[in-house]
């Protein structure tokens, strides 16, 4: 267990009855790309707004770097090293791609309690937040406001803005969803390079970029995980055929 | 949850700084014009004005570019002229408060204490208020506000619901306080002070993580920002600017009452942010002299001058988004957001 | 012990008042998304048309479905014309365009009625007091607003219990979407509603009349009260508001009687009077801080 950067053991949260996270354990290892698979409704984005730290579960623990993550607030979880995206955009939206992308740098400087210098030129900041606009493939958009740019570039942006926080554990729900092929293509290409520098746990449902893209599968059916391995070994097991592959295995 | 309007981009145009030098010799010259035309009350109606638009500007800043809907500045604004009132109260009585601190009437020891005092009590209430959001925070605003406003009514030394008077306004370093004229240039000074900390203020790197926070509370949690200390802050720093402006008020009317406490003082305040364009460093400048200036001239009118603005308000809510400064956006060809 | 018992008749009183107007608020909140600044007006407004129809008819009984009809029908108006805008609007723009509202109602209360209060008489059948427990007496009137206070609570847990409307208004709360794929039209179940709770305000503003006499603003003053309370109980929640209202109105009525006494036994009789007075208004807003130190969605939040 030596190497798991993220441990999740036996977490439970209902809504109402609805066993949202039924008894799950997972852990993640440092290096990978752990992808988290399952129909819709099966509680995955629960399961990532619970290690991050939005949601709070009824029972069980989340360790990170064996530090136990349970209570700690979602600031705090991230200047630990977590971070995550958005399958639902959430940038800010009147500001521009570099805007925001220098928000999130200057966040990671330290805090903000400085009130006069103007902060919108400050080369410490835009400098990095231009680099990693050129690494998410934004350079050409990085002074278009958020509001005219394409879906697929608030997807972009949502992956610059968690790398901008220089993560340990990169938490991904859905980066291609709603992405044309060409536009997946380019995401995971990101994805692959970012690969061996961050570690990630991936929330998709375009299987061709998972099979990709991820060292081990995790399959989640109505909140509890049914199966474990690398993709040949997801793709042979039974169970998970007759829940989930199946409908869809041409 | 929605959030308010969003702030207009600020045009780094050369027409802009113009613009701002024209207005500020306006601002300047403006008694020298209300003489030459002989509007003796011009010069007066101004003070009004300008000291109120920095109470205003102070509400923008938590409300236009924090979206914190505050419905209880005026808690700050009338506790800082009630820091003037009590401490010009007891310097004529001679007797110092709980025996030990004595009164005062120098602006340069009332005027940072009233802004001390409001940043305190800013503290306290916002870190009560802020636990809440959305329509929730509206309410205990309001409510707290409401709270300081009964404690005053009910503290008869300091005469209740009849408030108090301060028959000389407070010194300040020399100047001639007691004509209009200088305490018109004190307060515009006061006032282009502030404005110009507003302006610092929102581009600096808390101003940019407040901004933030406006747009997606969610989004900046996740990028490591504890949010509530910062909209913490920003409210006490809102609660300092009130402050300031209650003091000016109590020394310019020379007259302090619950009055200043009242909701619909806090109403007003909103109504200003909103008329001016919310988020927009000059709207509330520009909302406080519509404001007033619509009052006076329905107050010529008819006395029953509310049932027209009010009418009015709703109207200018439903379909005149973007405030005064949209309007103004829209007259130069810029775009509407 | 007879003016403590009395005190507390008295809070419950104040605080089935209180439940009538935060009922409405916390549903039109909880169903549309709105705040409604202008809920005292329709307080107000039904206090008026009442003492206006009482006073040409001569009759209370007749005056009050004059007061509820206008509470109501102002309500509707209100929602036709300005409210049914807001609903896609953010809480900021709602509060001010309710707020033109109440300086549009308020003053055109003072154009039509004056500045002077309005004051009623209880109807005869109302008037004298009744015998609680032995040795207490307490005043018909007050005791016959707590006992319809209270059948009008437990009417509307019925209606919103039991049966089909009030099912949709549940299911509105929570399941927007849902109500619309039902085939209901949601903008008529939305005017329904307020017009509910302006019915209700209307009902609570026509039984303070006699009570606290009718002028102009007297809706704010409850409001912000209501206000306190809506956010005690936890916003959008009928529960909340019930017992939320209870506890304010006991605690506010128990500190305004007791508080001045209280401080009179250690300082000067006409300060403690004020200062008493003063923190009895205050005790509330101190309550209110207290729920949301411990609690800050409320006693009873309407969903998780």
């Amino acid at each position: 267990m030596t190497d798991s950067l993220l441990a999740i053991s036996n977490l439970v949260k209902h809504f109402g009855g609805v066993h949202a996270t039924d008894d799950v354990s997972l852990d993640v290892r440092e290096g990978e790309i752990h992808a988290l698979i399952g129909p819709n409704g099966a509680g995955k984005t629960t399961l990532i707004g619970q290690i991050i730290g939005e949601l709070t579960p009824d029972a069980g623990s989340i360790l990170f770097n064996t530090e136990r993550f349970n209570d700690l607030p979602v600031p705090a979880r991230v200047s630990r090293g977590l971070a995550r995206t958005f399958q639902i955009t959430q940038l800010l939206r009147e500001e521009t791609a570099l805007a925001n992308v220098a928000l999130a740098i200057q966040v990671r400087q330290g805090h903000s309690f400085s009130f006069f210098r103007d902060a919108r030129k400050d080369p410490s900041l835009i400098e990095p937040a231009l680099k990693i606009l050129g690494d998410a493939g934004l350079s050409q958009r990085a002074h278009v406001e958020v509001a005219e740019l394409s879906h697929g570039e608030h997807k972009q942006l949502e992956l610059a803005l968690a790398l901008a926080t220089q993560p340990k554990l990169l938490l991904l729900d859905e980066p291609m969803a709603g992405l044309g092929a060409a536009e997946s293509r380019e995401m995971t290409e990101a994805l692959l390079a970012l690969k061996g520098r961050v570690t990630m746990l991936l929330v998709e449902h375009d299987m061709e970029a998972v099979f990709a893209l991820a060292d081990r599968i995790s399959v989640l059916v109505y909140g509890r995980i049914i199966a474990t391995g690398t993709s040949a070994e997801i793709q042979a097991n039974a169970e998970v055929r007759a829940a989930y592959l199946g409908e869809g295995d041409a | 949850m929605a959030k308010p309007v969003a702030p207009r981009k600020e045009a780094r145009d050369p027409l802009r700084m113009v613009t701002l030098v024209a207005v500020l010799v306006l601002l300047a010259a403006l008694p020298f014009g209300a003489q030459l035309f002989e509007l003796g009350a011009l010069t007066s109606f101004a003070t009004r004005i300008v000291i109120l638009a920095i109470a205003a500007a102070s509400l923008n800043l938590i409300l236009g570019y924090g979206g914190l809907v505050s419905f209880g500045h005026a808690a700050f604004y009338g506790v800082g002229g009630y820091v003037v009132g009590i401490l010009y109260a007891h310097a004529r009585w001679n007797a110092p408060i709980w025996g030990f601190i004595p009164g005062v009437t120098d602006m340069a020891i009332t005027l940072p204490l009233a802004i001390v005092i409001c940043g305190l009590l800013a503290l306290v209430l916002g870190a009560i208020s802020l636990r809440t959001s959305g329509v929730q925070f509206i309410m205990i605003t309001l409510a707290f506000a409401q709270m300081i406003f009964f404690l005053f009514v009910s503290l008869k030394a300091y005469g209740g619901d009849d408030g108090l008077s301060v028959r000389r306004r407070n010194d300040f370093f020399g100047f001639d306080v007691r004509d209009d004229l200088s305490f018109y240039y004190i307060a515009l000074g006061f006032a282009v002070l502030w404005f110009w900390f507003m302006a610092r203020l929102v581009n600096s790197r808390f101003g940019l993580v407040l901004r933030g926070i406006r747009q997606s509370e969610r989004r900046m949690a996740t990028i490591g920002v504890s949010t509530y200390r910062y909209k913490l802050a920003a409210y006490v720093i809102a609660g300092m600017g009130a402050g300031l402006s209650g003091a000016l008020m109590a020394n310019y009317a020379k007259f302090v009452s619950p009055d200043m406490l009242n909701w619909m003082q806090s109403g007003e305040l909103m109504i200003m942010v909103i008329l001016g364009g919310v988020g927009t460093l000059t709207g509330p400048a520009i909302g406080a002299a519509v404001l007033l200036t619509l009052e006076s001239v329905l107050a010529a009118w008819t006395e029953h001058w509310a049932v027209i603005l009010g009418p009015l308000l709703v109207l200018v809510v439903l379909f005149w988004r973007g405030g005064l400064n949209g309007l103004i956006a829209l007259l130069r060809g810029g775009r509407r957001d | 012990m007879s003016l403590v018992i009395e005190q507390i008749l008295n809070g419950i009183q104040l605080g089935v008042a209180l439940f009538l107007l935060a009922a409405g608020l916390t549903l039109i909140f909880g169903i549309m998304g709105v705040i409604n600044l202008a809920h005292g007006s329709l307080y107000m407004t039904g206090a008026f048309a009442m003492a206006w129809a009482t006073s040409k008819t001569g009759s209370f009984w007749l005056g009050v479905p004059y007061g509820l009809a206008a509470a109501a029908i102002a309500g509707i108006l209100v929602e036709l014309l300005v409210v049914r805008r807001l609903y896609a609007r953010d809480h900021l723009e709602q509060v001010l365009a309710t707020y033109g509202l109440i300086l549009f109602f308020n003053q055109m209360a003072t154009i039509i009625f004056g500045r002077q209060p309005l004051l009623l008489a209880p109807p005869d059948a109302l008037s004298g007091f009744v015998t609680i427990l032995p040795g207490i007496q307490y005043p018909v009137y007050r005791f016959a607003i707590i006992v319809a206070g209270l059948v009008v609570a437990l009417g509307l847990y019925l209606l919103i219990a039991r049966t089909r409307i009030g099912m949709l208004v549940r299911a509105g709360a929570t399941h927007r979407e849902m109500v619309r794929a039902l085939g209901v039209d949601i903008r008529l179940l939305y005017t329904f509603v307020f017009g509910l709770g302006a019915l209700l305000a209307g009902f609570a503003g026509v039984m303070a009349g006699p009570l606290y006499g009718v002028t102009a603003g007297m809706g704010e003053q409850i409001l912000i009260l209501t206000f306190v309370v809506v956010v005690i109980g936890g916003v959008g929640s009928i529960r909340g508001a019930f017992y939320g209202a209870l506890l304010v109105g006991i605690v506010d009525t128990m500190l305004r009687a007791f508080m001045p006494g209280l401080l009179r036994t250690f300082m000067a009789g006409q300060e403690a009077d004020a200062l008493g007075g003063g923190i009895g208004s205050m005790g509330v807003y101190f309550l209110m801080a207290l729920v949301l130190a411990l609690k800050p969605k409320g006693l009873f939040p309407a969903h998780g």
